[in-house]
């Protein structure tokens, strides 16, 4: 659960932005920056929460330039995506070298384990579900809302349209740009919070390229869960415990090379994308520009 | 000045002030950062051109980066974005060394040759998986590259760390050392650089002849700007872009088997410092055409060597290259925002268009 919690963040908002029809591959390089950024500002201040708000603005700020980049600029966004994730490595690397290298001695300390009362003693549910730490709750917390937003209100419905089919949904009076910068926006305020996790949650530091290559993981569970929040989490969780059971398999030394079940969920995108297992069809619009006429 | 002047000027100052503007980003980041831009900067020059051997150790950089950039501009004149390019280098690369610590007493040009062939082959096989995927199922290339990149570092991690192509008798996890027959000859005695350099130079020529004057190349080029009427003109978009992808993959295997047999001798199971993710860069910046591939790596090549000397020098971290390729990459990319920082009439030169025409998606 705690291994899933940033895939799922920002696998949800990979799930945003692509049904309003923007591919979002820069979620490595927001939770990069966020993770840094959150670090930093909870290292001055002393206050793991204002960390945690930096983490989500970053997330926010960077997508807004992605949104801008690829939204208003026409850049392709692919392209807009993959600028942003090396920027990312190039931002928080040089700045940890300037700052952090000689400074991360007497880190801020990781967010604490809330144990819902009650709850938490239902035996076997009670500690998976109600002993984590403030950003895992969130995750739970967002995967429900984004599932109800998206499927049940007007804004998600709007969105979807857009995604869809940008040229029926701006005929109707729906601001494409708009609403496609919206979930841009919300898609980075999610990583961003994924990326807070890294830093404030679990380990207290901040590494260069520590979030690596999880938002391109979060990515396939996505697609393995059909654009569809639920199902993205539910990929994680898969992803997740494949990624800790490899780690347990090097440690007792079993026989099966350990880097084979790290390849599983690379695999198991690769059969999905590919139309095997049902076929994953992605919002029709996604990845092309609209150019308002 | 005519039109075709102009156009030749617009397509030179692009990239110029893009890159100028790539230092100006990453200089008010190393200033923010609490160290002095230009003195780092001009370590990094230094690192690059001027020290003892520098300039060798910047035209071994170069090598991968024209093979790579060629690849991934192959591939986007068809309309597809390769960014498995690292891990084609990757898989490359193994096959390179295994013909090269595996096979003893050949003559050396026949064991070079076997080896760059088997790099060939790795990165073709290797590419041809999301070229099948792509065009038996519509698979996007984008996704299916990347994951294939974590799948090559996890297999040749696993064949190097644990796996059989361990060296038994060395304690660093890599592979043995490769057959001396099989390294490359050094051009410059007294340094490392060697004739990949030569392979990389010649390979400009030939995908700007396989690009502009074959039937091949006449194909690729029809299917990147238009998949519905390179159809309707009886071309097999199926065939094309899986000719493309396999070429863009050789080209990335045989940078990686160059670098195996010319430079390192051995694969460690960390091989790459993520050369075929700027040969992205490269080829956006060049603007896929073959010929400007080569200013374009030789510019990252600079940058790549320049900026270990840099880091060593002065206290600034090396990934500040990655914040001058990021901004140069932005500039190229939205010739919108050139427009309207230089407040110019017209854009200078029309966007790239990469993969927003392919059908069948499904990324």
């Amino acid at each position: 659960m705690n291994e899933a919690t940033p895939l799922t963040l920002a696998a949800l908002g990979g799930v945003v932005s692509e049904r309003s029809g923007v591919v979002n591959i820069a979620l490595e390089g927001m939770m990069l920056m966020s993770a840094f950024t959150g670090y930093v500002v909870a290292f001055q201040t002393h206050n793991l929460w204002l960390g945690v708000l930096a983490g989500v603005l970053t997330g926010v700020l960077i997508a807004s330039l992605h949104a801008a980049l690829s939204i208003s600029l026409m850049v392709d966004q692919i392209v807009s995506g993959f600028v942003i994730n090396i920027l990312a490595l190039g931002i928080t690397g040089v700045f940890f070298k300037g700052f952090l290298q000689e400074a991360s001695v007497a880190g801020p300390g990781v967010l604490p384990t809330w144990q819902i009362p009650l709850l938490s003693k239902i035996p076997v549910i009670g500690p998976i579900l109600f002993i984590h730490q403030p950003i895992t709750y969130a995750m739970l917390l967002a995967i429900v809302l984004i599932q109800f937003l998206l499927f049940y209100t007007v804004w998600g419905l709007r969105t979807r349209a857009v995604g869809e089919h940008p040229l029926a949904a701006d005929t109707v009076g729906i601001n494409v740009y708009a609403v496609r910068y919206v979930a841009v926006i919300l898609s980075g305020g999610l990583a961003g919070l994924g990326g807070a996790y890294f830093s404030l949650q679990q380990i207290g530091q901040f590494l260069p390229n520590m979030t690596g290559g999880r938002g391109f993981i979060a990515l396939a569970a996505m697609i393995f869960g059909k654009w569809k929040p639920l199902g993205a989490f539910y990929a994680c969780l898969l992803f997740a415990g494949a990624e800790a059971l490899s780690g347990r398999i090097q440690i007792t030394g079993v026989h099966i090379p350990f880097q084979f079940l790290g390849m599983l969920p690379y695999l198991l995108t690769i059969i999905v994308v590919a139309g095997a297992m049902g076929r994953a069809v992605a919002p029709a619009a996604d990845g092309k520009p609209y150019r308002k006429a | 000045m005519n039109q075709r002047s102009r156009a030749l000027l617009a397509a030179v100052l692009l990239p110029v002030i893009s890159v100028i503007a790539g230092f100006v980003v990453a200089g008010l980041a190393v200033a923010l950062s609490g160290s002095d831009p230009w003195q780092s900067f001009y370590a990094l020059f230094q690192g690059a051109f001027i020290n003892p051997r520098a300039l060798p150790e910047t035209l071994i950089a170069t090598t991968p980066y024209i093979f790579l950039g060629l690849g991934v501009a192959l591939g986007f004149r068809a309309g597809l974005f390769n960014i498995g390019a690292e891990g084609q280098f990757y898989i490359g690369a193994l096959f390179g060394v295994f013909i090269g610590y595996n096979l003893h007493g050949l003559p050396a040009i026949v064991h070079i040759l076997l080896a760059l062939l088997a790099g060939i082959l790795g990165g073709f096989l290797w590419a041809a998986v999301p070229g099948i995927l792509k065009a038996r199922f519509g698979a996007h290339e984008v996704i299916t590259t990347i994951m294939l990149n974590y799948v090559a570092f996890a297999l040749v991690n696993f064949l190097i760390n644990n796996g059989p192509m361990v060296d038994k008798a060395s304690s660093a996890p890599r592979t043995p050392y490769i057959d001396p027959a099989a390294q490359l000859p050094i051009l410059a005695s007294g340094t490392r650089l060697h004739a990949g350099l030569l392979l990389a130079l010649l390979a400009i020529p030939v995908i700007w002849f396989l690009l502009d004057r074959t039937t091949i190349g006449f194909r690729i080029r029809t299917v990147g700007f238009s998949p519905t009427a390179a159809r309707a003109a009886g071309i097999s978009v199926a065939w094309t872009l899986l000719a493309t992808m396999g070429i863009s993959g050789g080209l990335a295997g045989i940078a990686g088997a160059d670098e195996v047999l010319g430079v390192s001798h051995y694969m460690p199971p960390s091989f790459s410092t993520g050369y075929g993710f700027d040969a992205i860069a490269v080829a956006l910046l060049a603007r896929s055409n073959p010929w400007a591939i080569l200013p374009a790596a030789f510019l990252f090549g600079a940058l790549s060597s320049g900026s270990r000397f840099m880091q060593f020098q002065t206290q600034v971290s090396a990934d500040v290259i990655s914040v001058v390729q990021a901004t140069v990459i932005m500039f190229i990319a939205a010739p919108v925002l050139f427009q309207w920082i230089f407040r110019l009439r017209r854009a200078p030169a029309p966007a790239i268009k990469i993969a927003s025409e392919t059908e069948g998606a499904a990324l």
